[in-house]
């Protein structure tokens, strides 16, 4: 006989789990209580709960293990729900476990009570209320295979007080059986053919990769594909470094904040191969006027996303890694020097655009493309960068020379400011040795900034880069865009001193003013052991450009210069 | 145009709850929605009415399929199918009324099945044009209370 709580931990060590984020309370005692007793599982005591859920996620993002969360009833419950929604947007397998008043008070409103399975069920890919202590060998195990088969997501196991201290016969489950969950792996030969036919007839064809190339693992995969057919190859948010940005087929980031010489491919392309994506509407701008030449393939896991948005002449459900597989081995080597020479044009046409701003301020003012290259220049191999979410997360989408998957990380559905600190805390435990950088605003750090005392408890080594605009410069742009500039809500009249909030958190502070001073100072910024905080001081006007304004095709494009 | 969908869930609480929110945050129509346990006491079979155009109906299917503890979407309506759903009306019946009320009545082959002293409950079973029919001869004497079910639907012949 041993307490739910125990029997908790012991399934947790089975599922290989290492590490948890938690915040503990009262429902939960029994579950920190039993933590003590474990060995193998580290249990980091996070700042919020929410950051609990990021932290997660980014552990999960960057190790491609499941993350695992813990908090408490009700308001522990409730904080972590922002994450749980960040983490079902972008597909990330993590395990959430909440505590939960004991079964006899359950539904009277009691102290700490929220119905968080109710809460979290549009949210979560599946969540558990648990009746029976002898059932949660059951649900823990049946939790992470749900967490990461198939399409990965979050799954919520909400447990009671009472199951948590009830003792019971502990009888372990090794086999998951659900009847209605059998996610298709292999892709149907019948539609395969079609694909080759598809690709062997293409004069311009080009391949989307999404989040879901590095969810499957399938980067050399897709490698290989766009490698031996000579397909050029545009990213989603989610798929940056499924391809490496330096790869002479890589054009980079598609979409409404895309880079213009992917946007012009897609617009060009006659067929558009969609790997592990689902045509967000960040990706496809006007969704009539989108690769109007093309025929479409679409390629996913999850046969819901097929034909959801868009219009697919050929589907294809099943894992990537393993469909890659299949188009690989049927594949002729193909040469499509046509094609890649007009490519080579429209990339020699729409070059990386170096924000003119500087229409206002001058030399003197720092220009965000000036610090990606520098920061570029800088960069280790091993880095993982993180981003909040604004115009910062769109020049590192952009611009971050991205060289393998797993490293960027950034809540690219939801779009959660707060979500790049946390995240960066989770990946920097999954990679202790990695460099782990942030890339923030003033905005999203504020959000975010309660797990720097995580990270100083952990001793985080974690690279804080805060790009400084005293502006919420995302909402900014779109008051320029559609508000004719009446700018309401979007200026900091007054900012904390980041120098300092770095200092109290035992950090390195730097700051910069004068662009000639970033090459240094993103050097001594990098090198530096222990975690530190670069500011930024950028300009309240400077916009990411070119931008699809909404009802527009990706062609038709603002601001090229 | 209307759909008719048979789907097999696990008999679990909640699950219908989940349905119903799937319903409503993706925001298709549920016309009408029957659940009772199966021969198999471990399944439960919802049967669901919608509203929508193929695309919408196949999102549906996809959407419910993609649940854990739906285990099978049938879409039936082009197939043969028996449809019915049960009526219960309490209809205002004094003496000089309740012989008409009593032969109509007997033409949809319909019951009584409770006798007040000014009322009479009316059940029948059938498909909705049935159902609507009974409805319609009967407003004209006064309907003082009046439940339904949604449809169910099976399939006809063996498969």
């Amino acid at each position: 006989m041993l307490p739910g709580a125990e029997i908790l931990i012991d399934c947790l060590e089975k599922e290989d789990v290492e590490v948890i984020f938690s915040y503990p309370g009262g429902a939960a005692l029994d579950i920190f209580d039993a933590f003590l007793k474990s060995k193998q599982i580290k249990n980091i005591l996070v700042r919020h709960e929410q950051g609990a859920a990021h932290a997660a996620n980014g552990y999960a993002r960057a190790s491609g293990k499941v993350g695992v969360c813990v908090a408490t009833s009700g308001p522990g419950a409730t904080n972590l729900v922002t994450g749980i929604a960040t983490a079902y947007m972008d597909s990330v397998p993590i395990v959430i476990i909440t505590g939960q008043v004991s079964t006899s008070l359950v539904g009277t409103d009691a102290f700490q009570e929220v119905d968080i399975t109710g809460i979290t069920d549009p949210i979560t890919k599946h969540n558990y209320l648990v009746k029976e202590a002898c059932d949660l060998p059951r649900i823990v195990k049946e939790a992470f295979y749900i967490a990461k088969s198939g399409r990965p997501g979050p799954v919520l196991i909400d447990i009671p007080k009472d199951i948590l201290s009830r003792l019971v016969d502990y009888k372990e489950c090794t086999q998951v059986e659900l009847r209605g969950y059998k996610p298709k792996i292999t892709g149907h030969v019948g539609q395969i053919k079609q694909v080759m036919e598809l690709i062997k007839e293409a004069k311009k064809p080009l391949i989307c990769a999404g989040g879901g190339i590095i969810c499957a693992d399938a980067s050399a995969e897709l490698l290989e594909l766009a490698e031996n057919a000579q397909i050029p190859v545009v990213n989603t948010l989610m798929g940056v470094g499924s391809i490496p940005l330096e790869h002479p087929l890589a054009l980079g980031l598609l979409g409404t904040y895309g880079l213009a010489k992917a946007n012009i491919a897609v617009q060009t392309c006659d067929l558009l191969i969609s790997l592990g994506m689902r045509f967000d509407d960040r990706v496809t701008g006007s969704i009539e006027k989108f690769a109007p030449k093309a025929k479409i393939i679409h390629i996913d896991i999850d046969a819901a996303e097929i034909g959801k948005n868009v219009r697919v002449d050929v589907p294809l459900v099943g894992d990537l890694k393993i469909i890659l597989n299949q188009i690989n081995s049927r594949l002729q080597k193909k040469k499509n020097p046509q094609w890649l020479a007009e490519i080579e044009e429209i990339k020699e046409k729409y070059k990386i655009y170096v924000p003119a701003i500087l229409e206002a301020g001058g030399s003197d003012v720092i220009s965000t493309a000036e610090v990606m290259k520098r920061l570029n220049e800088s960069l280790p191999t091993d880095i993982i960068m993180t981003t909040d979410v604004g115009q910062h997360q769109i020049w590192a989408g952009q611009f971050f020379n991205a060289k393998s998957p797993r490293s960027f990380i950034s809540s690219g559905g939801l779009g959660t400011m707060g979500y790049g600190i946390p995240a960066a805390v989770g990946a920097q435990i999954a990679c202790p040795k990695h460099t782990v950088l942030v890339i923030t605003g003033d905005g999203s750090f504020q959000m975010g900034m309660p797990e720097l005392g995580t990270a100083l408890e952990q001793n985080l080594p974690l690279k804080i880069m805060i790009l400084n605009n005293q502006t919420l410069g995302m909402v900014k742009q779109l008051q320029d865009h559609y508000c004719e500039g009446r700018y309401s809500s979007v200026h900091f009249r007054k900012n904390p001193d980041f120098g300092h909030l770095a200092l109290a958190f035992g950090a390195l502070s730097l700051k910069v003013t004068k662009q000639e001073e970033l090459e240094e100072k993103i050097k001594q910024f990098i090198l530096h052991e222990g975690m530190a905080v670069l500011e930024i001081v950028t300009s309240s006007k400077e916009n990411t450009y070119p931008v699809v304004i909404s009802g527009s095709g990706l062609d038709e494009m603002v601001g090229l210069g | 145009m209307k759909h008719t969908l048979a789907v097999l869930v696990e008999n679990q609480p909640g699950v219908l709850s989940h349905v119903a929110g799937l319903f409503a945050r993706r925001g298709y129509n549920i016309e009408s929605l029957a659940v009772g346990e199966t021969e198999d006491s471990s399944i439960s079979r919802i049967t669901l009415v919608v509203e929508g155009d193929e695309k919408v109906i196949e999102q549906v299917s996809k959407q419910l399929n993609k649940q854990v503890e739906v285990i099978k979407v049938n879409d039936i309506t082009n197939d043969e199918i028996v449809v019915r759903q049960l009526l219960l009306l309490k209809v205002a019946a004094d003496l000089a009324a309740r012989q008409e009320i009593m032969q109509i009545v007997e033409i949809f082959r319909c019951r009584i099945v409770d006798i007040g002293k000014r009322s009479l409950i009316v059940e029948a079973t059938g498909d909705e044009e049935k159902i609507q029919a009974i409805i319609k001869s009967l407003r004209p004497f006064g309907i003082q209370e009046l439940v339904r079910t949604g449809n169910v639907a099976m399939v006809r012949g063996v498969k």
